[in-house]
This record gives C-alpha cells, structure tokens and sequence, in this order.
C-alpha cells in the first residue's frame, strides 16, 4: 500500500477558512447531537456505534475506479438510511476524528472541513435524497437498495463540491476552478456508484435480516401524519 | 439490550473486523479521488516528494500527529505489512464501536420508548 491518506490534508487550504470551517463544524455537531437525542434509543444507541465502526472499516477498503486513482466509501447515505439524518452525522464524524486523532489522516487543521464534506454535506444531501426516494420507491429490500444507490451517487459528488467551495475560498495554490471542480465531480462520480454498490448490499441485508433496525423503514414510513399511534 | 440485538450486533461487528482485519491488505494502493486530484499537475519523485510543475498538494504540510503508533493505518514497530495494516484496523474498528457506542448509549434518550414496538430495552 503506497497511498493511505484519504482525507483533506493540511495546507491545501489556508488557516483561517480551515478555522471557519472548524467553528462551522462545532457548531453544526452541537446541534446534531441535540436533535440526535430524540432519537437515540436502546436499540438506535449501540446500532449507531455498529454503524460508526462498519464505516471505519469499509472506509480501509480502497477501490479502483481509473488507472491510478481508487476511491472510498464515504459513508453518507449508509448511515442516514440506517440510522437517520442527525445521529448519521454523528457516526461519519466520530469515524473522522477518529481517523485524525489515531491514523493520522485527514489534517487537524482540516478537520472541519472534513466533517462538514462528508459528515454534514454528505449526509444532508444523502438525507433529503433518501427522503424522496423512498416516497416513490417501494419499502421493501429491493427498493432500499435503490435508493442506497442512487442517494449515495449524488451525495458522494455533491461532497466533492464542498470541498470545491474551500479550495474557492482558501486555496494555498492558484489552480483553475472549473478544472478543479470538474475533476472532483468526474472521479467522485465513478466513485459514488462504489459506495452505492456497497450502501445498497448493506442497507439491504439489514432490512432482510432485522427491517425493524432499518432507520429509513421504521420513520419516513408515513412522513405527512401527525397522530401516533391512533386506532384506524 | 435485547438477546436478538446483542446477537446483530456481534454479526456486524464480525464482519466489520474481517473487513477491516483481513480483507484491507488488498485494498488499492492508487491515490484516492482527492489526493489524485490534489496530486494532478505535479511531477514526483521516488519519495513521494514534489519535483515540479504546478498542484493543490504542492503547500500541503505534515499531519501534526504522523508520528502516532496508528499513523497511516499501520502499527509501529510492526514490520509485516499484512498484520500491520490488519491490526491496525482491527484496533479502529474496536476504538470506533467503542467510542462511537459509548457516546451514544451515554446520550440516549432513557425511559419510555416512542420507536420501539416489539422490543422492550434494557
């Protein structure tokens, strides 16, 4: 293995949009972890921290997409589908810092700019997408997969833009914008069907195994009710 | 914690171990998206080290914590590759559940439970 930093590393983008980014990040997290407590039970608690540890090793398993260029999971769409939006945010951060702290990968100072591309970007944009998908894809295993894959696609490219946005706003090299975008969004392309691929297998062995764990069955089942538990 | 969830969760864990373990030696070894892009524009050196041309990589600085016995998904100390790599993403998987886990059992909500339908908790 030649290769084995993954995230963004320091003095790609200077210190004050890094610290911008990192008080954005705080601050975000902050109310993640408030909104996440109202879901967080017996059951979403320790399937959180399955769910932060399974991104952590997937994230280990690099893939080929060119000659020369791998990609990783991001983990995005995985964890809102199973774990919901706010409580997934949580579990791609822990894996970051996690990563920062111990692996030495992904820059300290970069921090927040890798928690607000794959933890907070990333899984907003996998959230809503998921949200939809599911209003016309059937809930069942099969239709889990699909929204796995196509949500993660997208998501995975829009992360990519994030990052576009900080190198726009802070950028230590002079490099055309439009090359840099174009090329983030090409590879992360080819590396979003990956992740869709593995998103798509996990999500839908889970629901055949145990549906009840399954975040994105139990709670977008009936999105527009108000009443709970109401006799029909 | 139900019987039925103890026995998922040991299952995923398994399999995020193996993954981890075992099957992350024969991960790629090519830059991932960002580091290609990063690296694009550059020319380099048997070292990894920049020799010219024009990059996003060309300021970027050392990890403030490189030298960490984890640093770059290995063991220090740990010459063979294969356990190293293996090891070392054995101890993430466990430091993450362990982490991650503690974090949000400290954090739940306790008491009545709205989600829960079959499953009683605790």
């Amino acid at each position: 293995m030649d290769t084995t930093a993954m995230h963004i590393a320091n003095g790609i983008v200077n210190g004050p949009v890094s610290a911008i980014f990192a008080v954005f990040a705080v601050v975000a997290l902050a109310f993640c972890v408030r909104k996440a407590r109202a879901d967080l039970d017996d059951r979403l608690a320790p399937m959180a921290g399955l769910v932060a540890a399974f991104i952590f090793a997937v994230q280990m398993l690099n893939f080929q997409v060119l000659p020369g260029v791998s990609g990783h999971l991001l983990g995005g769409t995985l964890a809102v589908i199973l774990v919901g939006p706010w409580v997934g945010a949580l579990c791609v951060s822990t894996v970051l810092i996690v990563q920062c702290l111990l692996f030495a990968d992904g820059g300290l100072t970069a921090i927040g700019l890798n928690i607000t591309n794959m933890a907070l970007l990333g899984t907003a944009a996998g959230y809503l997408l998921v949200v939809v998908l599911l209003r016309f894809l059937p809930k069942t295993p099969a239709g889990l997969a699909a929204t796995a894959l196509i949500a993660s696609i997208i998501s995975v490219v829009i992360a990519s833009q994030g990052f576009v946005l900080e190198y726009a706003l802070g950028g230590t090299t002079e490099l055309s914008l439009p090359w840099v975008s174009g090329t983030m969004a090409g590879v992360h392309l080819l590396i979003g069907i990956g992740e869709g691929v593995i998103a798509a297998t996990t999500v839908a062995t889970v629901a055949r195994v145990r549906p009840d764990l399954v975040y994105a069955l139990r709670r977008f089942r009936k999105p527009l009710t108000v009443e709970v538990g109401a006799p029909a | 914690m139900s019987k039925r969830l103890g026995w998922f969760l040991a299952g995923g864990l398994l399999v995020a171990l193996l993954l981890a373990g075992v099957a992350s030696s024969f991960a790629s070894g090519s830059p991932d998206g960002l580091d290609y892009t990063a690296r694009e524009g550059c020319t380099f050196n048997a070292e990894g080290e920049i020799t010219g041309g024009t990059c996003m990589a060309q300021q970027e600085g050392d990890h403030q914590l490189s030298g960490s016995p984890l640093a770059d998904y290995g063991i220090k100390g740990i010459d063979n590759e294969f356990l190293s790599t293996g090891l070392s993403g054995v101890l993430g998987v466990l430091i993450t559940f362990g982490i991650g886990g503690g974090v949000f059992w400290l954090a739940r909500r306790r008491g009545r439970s709205t989600a829960g339908t079959t499953e009683a908790g605790n």
